[in-house]
């Protein structure tokens, strides 16, 4: 597979601030990788080193192969970007604004205006080409922003927080056109909401002060959020004793009222074992389930406990 | 060929506002005024110099004093013009959509320049009717008038670039526009100071150059000297905008 980003230790500091701290990654044709953090967490830094909007103190980033210090025009042409806020032309029309990105960007005369309609199309800006970008709603504004960056069909699209101030239906149709154009292109997602980066990316990364702390693809983080205790209720005491024999066990709290979580393995599920035990020393089963740690879960912990271990490391 | 398309927004952007059209013609009524005022000087006046030997003609006494003050006055309103180009796309957050185009840093401060120094020329063009509407009356000395249109597209040039590389230096337009204002006005009369300082104040000063080509005396030190002006102000602006790309 291309490897249509790579980015290599890259550094940014602000005065002494580090906002980015030694930041690697690579991102194929087809992914969609999801770009979560804290506010403040150097998302939007990184972002704008990308695309050329702001000189790493130090790195390498390579557009589609080609560097984007050392040849910043040739490296943009493959690029699409929707900063945090979209940057649209108030007192133009929504068709004047793109006629203009599409020759900033060197679309050819005779294909800018296929192109254009393309780009309403999938935005849903059709019936609002001839109005004013100043008196569209924030929404529409988004829109116009997205097709703005997919406008030239460049091979890697960056969008900063795409979803902000949509409303429902709008955030479906447009998590639907990301996954669309995740088919063809490589794109950069940057959000806040986690269940977004579930529905639509295939690849997570969380950044926190300025580093990555994980880097997975969504099956690989499904696998961390997949459950390693479960939760038992009896009518019966049961005997704690027998199910600490049970393979692959940990640990088991008392809930009171006799219901325990049992943690256990990653890999080894016991639920079937405690059934048996269960129903042959006769307690009383009345509920086992598995548990499942939420994105947020991992998210505040990797986040949250991550610094600490650091500090204790260093 | 990319500075072109941004000249072209930045044009189109300036008629879409009223600024530009209120600009056009609260200038075309003041100096059309202070024409038809020197006019009515030179029909009173024409009496007493039909007999001098070497009398100054129609052009001295109309377009040269017309141009003089239409650089007095654009000076005071250049910065009104050039402070939106690039502090107003700051503030908006567009620059973000520039910097992420294939264009470099000097197409855009080219672009930005083209294309508010296309709206000085069609300024300049409107100015320098005035004086031709006086070929339907009688003859122009076309050299003088033609060393005039150059003195004010030299000075306009120069205005510009000062404008654009101060609305690159300020956050808000208002900003910018003052501290064109202050750096134009300042070179202006820099050479007020009397002859203390020597000749370096005396070069510098705007005025002596803008005067000199008026005159008609078409010298290479005042070309080169506009000509460096802008191009100092211009590779300062490229400079500026840089900087928000590297910003410490």
């Amino acid at each position: 597979m291309t490897q249509l980003i790579q980015v290599e230790q890259l550094f940014r500091y602000y005065g002494d601030h580090c906002a980015v701290n030694n930041v690697t990654f690579t991102l194929e044709k087809g992914e969609i990788l999801g770009f979560l953090g804290p506010n403040g967490a150097g998302k939007s830094s990184t972002m704008q080193m990308i695309c050329g909007n702001l000189a790493p103190t130090s790195g390498q980033i390579l557009i589609n192969g080609i560097d984007m210090l050392d040849n910043p025009k040739e490296a943009k042409r493959e690029l699409g970007y929707l900063p945090e806020i979209p940057p649209v032309y108030r007192e133009l029309t929504v068709d004047e604004y793109l006629n203009y990105c599409g020759k900033l960007h060197q679309i050819p005369r005779e294909k800018l205006p296929s192109a254009i309609d393309s780009a309403k199309d999938r935005c849903g800006l059709t019936d609002v080409g001839e109005r004013l970008i100043g008196n569209l709603s924030k929404g529409y504004q988004q829109r116009v922003g997205i097709a703005q960056a997919i406008l030239h069909s460049p091979s890697v699209i960056i969008l900063d927080e795409p979803t902000v101030g949509l409303d429902p239906i709008q955030i479906r149709e447009i998590r639907e056109l990301i996954r669309e154009l995740g088919k063809e292109h490589g794109i950069i997602l940057s959000t806040h909401i986690l269940p977004e980066v579930q529905e639509s990316c295939t690849r997570v990364q969380i950044i926190h002060k300025g580093k990555l702390v994980l880097n997975d693809s969504i099956e690989g983080l499904e696998q961390q959020m997949r459950a390693s205790s479960v939760v038992l209720e009896t009518r019966q005491e049961a005997d704690l004793m027998k199910l600490y024999a049970v393979d692959g066990v940990h640990k088991i709290d008392d809930l009171g009222e006799r219901r325990y979580r049992i943690f256990h393995d990653k890999d080894k599920n016991p639920a079937e074992r405690i059934a048996e035990a269960a129903v042959s020393l006769g307690w009383g089963l009345l509920e086992l389930t598995p548990e499942r740690r939420s994105m947020e879960e991992i998210f505040i912990d990797i986040t949250q406990h991550t610094p600490v271990m650091e500090e204790q490391a260093a | 060929m990319m500075a072109l398309v941004i000249a072209g927004r930045e044009l189109r952007t300036l008629f879409l506002s009223p600024l530009a059209w209120s600009i056009l013609g609260v200038i075309q009524i003041i100096l059309g005024y202070m024409f038809l005022a020197q006019l009515d000087y030179y029909v009173m006046l024409q009496a007493r110099i039909a007999g001098m030997e070497d009398a100054p003609g129609i052009t001295d006494l109309i377009a040269v004093p017309l141009f003089g003050n239409a650089g007095v006055i654009l000076l005071l309103v250049t910065p009104l013009l050039t402070m939106r180009l690039i502090s107003e796309e700051r503030r908006n957050r567009t620059l973000s959509l520039l910097f992420t185009a294939p264009v470099s840093m000097t197409e855009i401060i080219f672009g930005k320049y083209l294309g508010v120094f296309g709206f000085l020329l069609i300024m300049v063009a409107m100015i320098a009717l005035m004086p031709l509407s006086l070929l339907a009356g009688g003859g122009l000395d076309m050299g003088k008038l033609a060393a005039c249109v150059t003195a004010l597209i030299l000075l306009l040039a120069g205005f510009a670039a000062v404008g654009l590389y101060m609305s690159a230096l300020a956050s808000q337009p208002t900003i910018a526009a003052i501290g064109t204002f202050g750096a134009l006005l300042l070179l202006w009369i820099i050479d007020w100071t009397g002859n203390s300082a020597g000749g370096v104040l005396e070069y510098l000063s705007l005025l002596r150059h803008y005067e000199s080509l008026l005159k008609g005396l078409v010298s290479t030190t005042d070309l080169v000297y506009f000509l460096l002006f802008t191009l100092t102000f211009l590779v300062l602006s490229v400079h500026r905008l840089d900087n928000d790309r590297l910003q410490k």
